[in-house]
């Protein structure tokens, strides 16, 4: 990739609301989504570890905003406070869960995410107490210009991931991820490089969520962070490129830009012509989101595993013949 | 009712849904026994043989309890042919591929199979309640009776636990003979012991996995008979949570065990109804996943699993 599409995201994205000032606000989600997915990137594409429940982290990320900003909580640190906060709460909550887990294999592993981003819904919910149960904790104040200050955390993140994998770390993730025995032969711990790719990945990961927050001035209902908001960032990592972070902005864009923008035009634009019945629910166009996300999987796994912008280390890995 | 009745009931009603989760979760055992493969649309297929079952009960207007044989004899072939075929389309061009690409792909199909209950809940019928929102939950008809069978006790032993056992327990035992006796049996065993060998021996080992898949795909179908009859309420989203429940069971007994499956199984069901009288409802699927969390950090190969060590 000599074009550098990050950097071109990233620009298009920055002149995009002087153009269509509408736009910025649907692009919001786009940019979290982003975030949320550079994360699970970290583990799933450079280390190869699949993370069936970066919903949890985002929830725990928007939680913690929620509780350390709303003024019915004593704290109100602000939102600079609170998103360092965050980050600080979203690593120790990564370190936690991988300490005892991450020595499974990989779809045991995988099992175990999910298990925990269930668990932390329930718990969401249960501890209505504290969480506020099914209404969410809110309001929240709105920071100025979100659009902008969003961006610019995506850039930051970006500018982290694309360092991160160039160092130390990053190669010794991507040797795991291609072989981790063969790894460990030359003096990399496993255990500990995925461990530090759970905390670093999980503190991305509620870092969206607290945008997240901020963008909606509330911390959701927990139902809100369930498995298929997982799924969809599992779609748009796979669907992007694993390991790719250019391929991850414009799976992001893809999977994001389908779902609340094409999905949404569409159904408005065949409301507007009275297409849509309510006595026949294939009409809808959002009715057949999940059938096509799971499509993509499917047909990504079958064609092309390597995403739309693959980096090249995973094109070469997944080309190569297997006995 | 005093407590030990109230024990000895939720014990009953425990052990009917315990059975209904290790039909489920030998599906689950079987699949990844042969190919290591956490199938995760086992549980949405399981939906949609409820689906299937509720469309023929308004299709044929099936009201005698007799018509448990016809659901019983349709069912099963639908879910065993979905899931075969599944099988053939995606999964099979996956297996030479890293262990993640077929899971992530019975994810996908995971999605397809629920958005497509959601469509068939839509379809204007009777029985899905003409009208209704698609999203909603459909009634089963109560065609197995509620009648208690031991009488005036308090302890309720309905006909609808009866026919749990009567479906469920000979269908393990045949599964148990076809797999220990049967030469599809014997080629599936070998197949999931070495595959490479298993070809070399002349096992077509493609067919055998196809067969593993239509199998277990079957005894999801007979579970989503038995279950819609038992809690005579279906749903499309309710595959999710007998998947887990399902996966949990296979994992706990150990998974590519088939009686550890069935034990698995028993043990979640009458854990689920211990929790939900004794603890709360609302904590039930925490306990559920805190089990499977803990079992797979400290136990990984179940209660009947063998040792399993990573090979380079």
């Amino acid at each position: 990739m000599k074009l550098k599409f990050h950097w071109l995201f990233l620009l298009a994205a920055a002149l995009l609301p002087a153009v269509a000032p509408r736009l910025g606000e649907l692009l919001r989600p786009i940019l979290i989504m982003a975030i949320l997915a550079l994360g699970l990137n970290i583990l799933t594409g450079f280390t190869g570890i699949l993370n069936l429940g970066v919903a949890a982290f985002m929830a725990v990320g928007a939680y913690t905003f929620a509780i350390l900003t709303c003024d019915i909580y004593p704290f109100q640190f602000g939102f600079w406070g609170a998103t360092g906060v965050t980050i600080l709460v979203g690593l120790t909550v990564g370190v936690l869960l991988g300490l005892p887990t991450i020595r499974l294999r990989g779809d045991y592993l995988a099992i175990v995410t999910l298990g925990f981003g269930e668990i932390i819904q329930d718990v969401l919910k249960n501890l209505d107490v504290i969480t506020k149960g099914t209404q969410g904790i809110n309001p929240l104040p709105s920071p100025a210009h979100p659009y902008y200050l969003f961006l610019a955390f995506l850039a930051l993140v970006v500018l982290f991931n694309r360092n991160l994998e160039r160092s130390r770390i990053g190669r010794a993730w991507i040797s795991i991820r291609e072989d981790e025995l063969a790894s460990s032969c030359v003096g990399i711990n496993p255990t500990k490089m995925k461990l530090l790719a759970f905390a670093l990945g999980a503190a991305q990961c509620s870092l969206a969520g607290a945008l997240w927050a901020s963008s909606l001035g509330s911390s959701g209902e927990p139902g809100n962070y369930d498995f298929q908001v997982s799924v969809i960032a599992v779609c748009i990592v796979i669907v992007g490129g694993m390991g790719s972070i250019a391929g991850v902005l414009l799976g992001s864009l893809v999977i994001m830009g389908f779902n609340s923008i094409v999905l949404e035009t569409f159904t408005n634009f065949l409301k507007a012509h009275q297409l849509i019945s309510t006595d026949n629910v294939f009409t809808a166009p959002g009715n057949w989101k999940y059938m096509l996300f799971g499509l993509a999987l499917i047909l990504m796994m079958r064609f092309r595993p390597e995403g739309l912008l693959p980096s090249r280390s995973v094109k070469a890995e997944l080309h190569h013949d297997h006995p | 009712m005093s407590g030990w009745e109230v024990f000895l009931q939720q014990l009953i009603i425990g052990l009917s849904n315990g059975m209904i989760i290790a039909l489920i979760a030998l599906g689950y055992t079987m699949v990844y026994g042969i190919i290591e493969l956490i199938n995760f649309a086992h549980g949405d297929l399981f939906m949609l043989g409820c689906f299937c079952a509720l469309t023929l009960v308004g299709a044929l207007g099936l009201q005698h309890p007799a018509a448990v044989i016809v659901l019983l004899a349709i069912v099963p072939v639908f879910c065993g042919g979905l899931n075969w075929l599944v099988d053939r389309l995606a999964y099979r061009h996956l297996r030479g591929a890293t262990k993640l690409a077929p899971l992530v792909s019975a994810i996908g199909v995971s999605f397809v199979f629920m958005n497509l209950g959601f469509f068939w809940g839509g379809l204007p019928m009777d029985v899905f309640g003409m009208g209704k929102a698609a999203a909603a939950p459909k009634d089963f008809p109560v065609l197995v009776s509620n009648n208690n069978l031991l009488g005036n006790s308090n302890v309720q032993f309905t006909a609808k636990d009866l026919m749990v056992g009567v479906v469920t327990i000979p269908l393990m035992i045949a599964l148990t003979w076809f797999v220990k006796r049967t030469r599809t049996g014997k080629a599936m065993r070998a197949v999931a012991q070495d595959q490479l060998a298993a070809k070399l021996m002349g096992i077509d080992v493609n067919r055998i996995i196809g067969a593993t898949f239509l199998i277990g795909g079957a005894l999801a179908g007979v579970a989503s008979v038995v279950s819609a009859l038992y809690n005579n309420s279906i749903y499309f989203q309710m595959g999710y949570r007998a998947g887990m429940d399902a996966f949990t069971a296979a994992v706990l007994g150990g998974i590519g065990s088939l009686p550890g499956a069935v034990l698995g199984g028993l043990f979640i069901g009458v854990a689920r109804a211990f929790s939900d009288q004794y603890i709360a409802t609302r904590w039930t699927n925490v306990m559920v996943f805190a089990i499977l969390i803990l079992v797979l950090v400290f136990r990984p190969s179940g209660i009947l699993g063998a040792k399993h060590r990573e090979k380079v």
